[in-house]
């Protein structure tokens, strides 16, 4: 109510600056008796304001109603020149007889104020009631005033009625109340009128001190509320959070004391038995309350420690699944990684330079309040992933030097590789032979044309080149193969991580070798083959240079197709070498790790060995997962094991075998699916080159053309449209989709090779004002 | 331009500067909590970026085909960058 109030005043309760200590009991009921106080205070107040502003206008209704009736009446006869022509016209020749006639009789008042849209109503109904004994008389009130019921101002009509006769006059009484107009009492002489006016002069301007002084009581009375009302609601809303944790506990056996089960880190230990031993001593109990380590079969939550920098990283690899208890953590790979892929199919070195810009802003002026207390949510995604953006952008500036595209033209760094001049001597080119060819191409057969590798990313020459997409094209293919079979094999080798800490030894032979033979025999003899046609063959046999997908394919079909050259002796042999190797490890993949199980557990029941629960004695829980591979170590006795406990299960045969089976389909199939999809990479790196190509020649190149002065101005709104286009464009939209493909390609491809995800977090008591309303 | 790239040298200055931010600056991290992270951000770095550059200059190395230039361009290249 207090809040409700303070905002109707158009004051905004300010945020708390301070936190205030979590009451204890006896507080809370002082602070629900000083709200009481102030709410009733409150309320007194508004409601003798409400009341004296209603005398007041009462008042001065009257007023401007005396008023505007003494121009009427001071007036002298005829009464009908002031009224409405409609309504007395046709009355005048009966009325005014009737006037002289009954002159002696005492002419009654009755006035008062109507609401405007009733005016019409009323006259016509005092017309017919009254039979033409009336003379009525409406006026608009000269400033506009409150209606009480609705709080909007009208411009309210005054009305003065003369009539004659006491019948009459109830009468009118009563229509004018069913119109619920306020009536006043109108004097008859002038000399009392008069007085009337200066008697309500006065009341009034007391009246309006009175309002003054209410107002300014009105005033303080919030300023008090104002004060005290952030911290009382902090103070509320944490004794609201203490209780809500209190029912989570259960009672003990003698229901005197509370006991609370509680997942906690190892390290974190100490420093909650230091925490329990200070609220003991501070809330002045006797008893001291104590933590005690229990052992449980459940799973426990996962916690991963992060700092503002990899906060970032860590939530996106949370997004697709928390990491199970102890799994190894993609996130610190996924650091570089992921802003890697991202660059790749981002690459330019201006678009990157403006991202890298803008994240460097946000992460310099990062304690700014004003950024962090944004409200809009956009801007707060931004904001939350600035380190994110920041590596994104200075990849992107890599990878742009290294793909030569600055706003999608090249930069000759280095002098370009390709010799023109030499091509041109070689062939005779002459003005006459070049302008009767439009296109000519650069053989590189011809010595001195190409001179040795351009030393760091594509040469330039190739923008200026109207066949750049085939070399472009067949470039960034091979590189999103490579560059994805090498992120696939680093996938699977973490998978090694997981077989290690979970004492699983026999899964690194039985599945990870496997696994490994698999990929490398064939697409790792891929990735070989792309790099030997590289280094092998040149220009001098270009005609003749064998095609890479065709032998892949005649590979796996074990046949060979007779126009296409081996690559190098040997070359069938080897290669069916490789694909029956990786044939054979399908079925260990397939077999190996379910008949291993099985066997054991067969070996297990022979001997009728008891199965322990491993040894649980030592290993007593209240942990947590620590984060694999990272500096901080949990000693052996610590670790939690947690349902990884294969042995003491009953092995379900059937099921195991299933599991194998889908894991072994999966990942075959997934493997060439996976390599295909790594294709994206090239994919949105030509959408995004060619967009911005697009850009620079559409757009911008315009601005160029024109030679003159006003060409210079026309420059302007062109730079303009560019700009806004690039960042509209280039930057947020290939930006977002470049980052949900980099996404794509690490949730799926990336984290299916060894990442079970299936974990939960660890949800500390955190405590923060606004959320808990 | 007349001069010739060679392959050796850039090959050799690369891969020195690669391998000494991959294999020599873990060594140079500082204590602290951040160190595990570091390192493997240098590493994963330096793998990242040879990889891409080595995959860009091979490719380059022996080109199966020229640029094909339109006669224009042919005619201010020829003047302009020789």
């Amino acid at each position: 109510f207090l809040q409700q109030e303070l905002r109707a005043a158009g004051r905004v309760p300010g945020p708390c600056p301070e936190s205030p200590r979590a009451p204890v009991a006896r507080e809370a009921l002082r602070v629900q008796e000083q709200s009481e106080q102030l709410a009733q205070e409150l309320r007194e107040v508004t409601r003798n304001r409400a009341s004296l502003r209603g005398r007041l206008r009462h008042l001065r209704q009257h007023l401007h109603v005396l008023r505007e009736g003494e121009r009427f009446t001071s007036l002298p006869a005829p009464l009908g020149s002031q009224l409405r022509p409609r309504v007395l016209s046709e009355r005048e020749p009966i009325l005014d007889p009737s006037v002289h006639q009954h002159l002696e009789r005492k002419i009654n008042f009755v006035a008062g104020v109507i609401h405007p849209w009733r005016v019409t109503a009323f006259e016509r109904l005092l017309w017919r009631a009254c039979r033409g004994y009336l003379v009525a008389s409406f006026v608009e009130m000269p400033e506009p005033m409150e209606d009480l019921a609705t709080g909007e101002s009208i411009t309210w009509v005054i009305f003065l009625i003369s009539y004659w006769g006491e019948q009459i006059g109830q009468k009118i009484r009563k229509i004018s109340d069913c119109f619920h107009c306020q009536v006043y009492p109108y004097p008859e002489s002038e000399a009392s009128r008069t007085d009337t006016i200066t008697r309500l002069h006065g009341q009034i301007q007391e009246l309006s001190v009175t309002l003054e002084e209410t107002e300014k009581y009105l005033a303080e009375v919030l300023d008090k509320v104002a004060q005290a009302l952030p911290t009382w609601r902090v103070q509320v809303q944490k004794m609201k959070a203490v209780y809500l944790v209190l029912n989570q506990c259960s009672f003990d056996v003698t229901k005197k004391c509370l006991i609370a089960e509680v997942w906690c880190p190892v390290q974190d230990l100490t420093q909650v038995q230091d925490a329990l031993r200070q609220g003991s001593y501070q809330s002045g109990s006797s008893v001291e309350c104590f933590v005690q380590r229990v052992p449980t079969l459940e799973s426990p939550p996962t916690l991963i420690r992060t700092n503002k920098f990899t906060a970032g990283f860590q939530s996106i690899v949370d997004a697709y699944g928390v990491a199970s208890y102890q799994e190894v953590n993609p996130a610190p790979y996924a650091i570089i990684t992921f802003p890697f892929i991202f660059a790749i199919m981002f690459g330019d070195v201006g678009h990157g330079l403006l991202m890298f810009l803008f994240a460097l802003w946000m992460v310099l002026y990062e304690d700014s309040p004003r950024l962090r207390q944004g409200t809009n949510e956009i801007w707060l995604t931004f904001f939350e992933g600035r380190y994110l953006i920041l590596l994104m952008g200075a990849f992107s500036v890599y990878t742009g030097f290294i793909y030569n595209e600055c706003f999608s033209k090249a930069t000759a760094i280095f002098p370009s590789a390709w010799s023109v001049a030499t091509m041109a001597n070689h062939s005779s080119w002459s003005s006459a032979y070049l302008a009767t060819h439009p296109s000519l191409t650069l053989d590189p057969n011809v010595t001195g044309v190409f001179r040795g590798p351009y030393p760091f990313g594509i040469d330039p020459i190739w923008s200026l080149a109207t066949n750049h997409l085939n070399f472009l094209n067949s470039f960034k293919m091979k590189m999103s193969v490579v560059l994805g079979i090498v992120h696939m094999g680093f996938g699977v080798v973490l998978g090694v991580f997981n077989h290690v800490h979970f004492r699983q030894r026999h899964r690194l032979v039985l599945e990870f070798l496997p696994e490994m033979i698999f990929l490398l025999a064939l697409f790792g003899y891929l990735v070989f083959l792309i790099f030997y046609k590289w280094i092998k063959f040149s220009a001098a046999d270009s005609l003749v240079a064998p095609s890479i997908l065709i032998h892949f394919i005649d590979m796996f079909l074990f046949t060979s197709n007779a126009e296409n050259l081996p690559l190098y002796p040997g070359q069938v042999p080897v290669q069916t070498v490789l694909v029956v190797l990786a044939l054979a490890s399908v079925p260990v993949l397939l077999l190996g790790t379910p008949l291993y199980q099985w066997c054991r557990q067969r070996g297990l029941t022979a001997t009728a060995v008891p199965v322990q629960p491993l040894a649980r004695g030592e290993q007593e829980p209240l942990l947590e997962g620590q984060e694999a591979g990272n500096s901080v170590n949990a000693t052996m006795e610590d670790v939690e094991s947690g349902g990884h406990s294969p042995d003491a299960k009953h092995l379900d045969f059937a099921e195991t075998f299933m599991h194998q089976a889908i894991h072994t389909i999966e990942y075959c199939l997934g493997c060439v699916s996976n390599t295909a999809s790594y294709l994206r990479l090239w994919a949105l790196s030509l959408a995004h080159a060619q967009l911005s190509e697009v850009l620079w020649t559409m757009v911008m190149r315009n601005g160029f053309v024109g030679l003159s002065y006003v060409g210079g101005v026309v420059l302007v709104p062109v730079f303009a449209a560019f700009a806004v286009l690039t960042v509209a464009i280039l930057l947020v939209m290939e930006g977002l989709s470049a980052f949900l493909h980099a996404l794509r390609l690490h949730w799926v491809e990336f984290q299916n090779k060894f990442y079970v995800g299936a974990g939960y977090k660890l949800c500390p008591f955190a405590f923060a004002p606004d959320t808990w309303e | 331009a007349m001069t010739a790239h060679s392959f050796a040298l850039p090959l050799v200055l690369f891969s020195a500067f690669w391998g000494l931010v991959g294999i020599a600056g873990p060594w140079f991290v500082p204590k602290g909590p951040n160190r595990g992270v570091i390192i493997t951000m240098l590493v994963t770095t330096a793998v990242c970026c040879y990889l891409f550059w080595l995959i860009a200059i091979l490719a380059q190395a022996n080109p199966l085909f020229g640029p094909q230039l339109k006669n224009e361009t042919i005619w201010y290249v020829r003047f302009l960058w020789e």
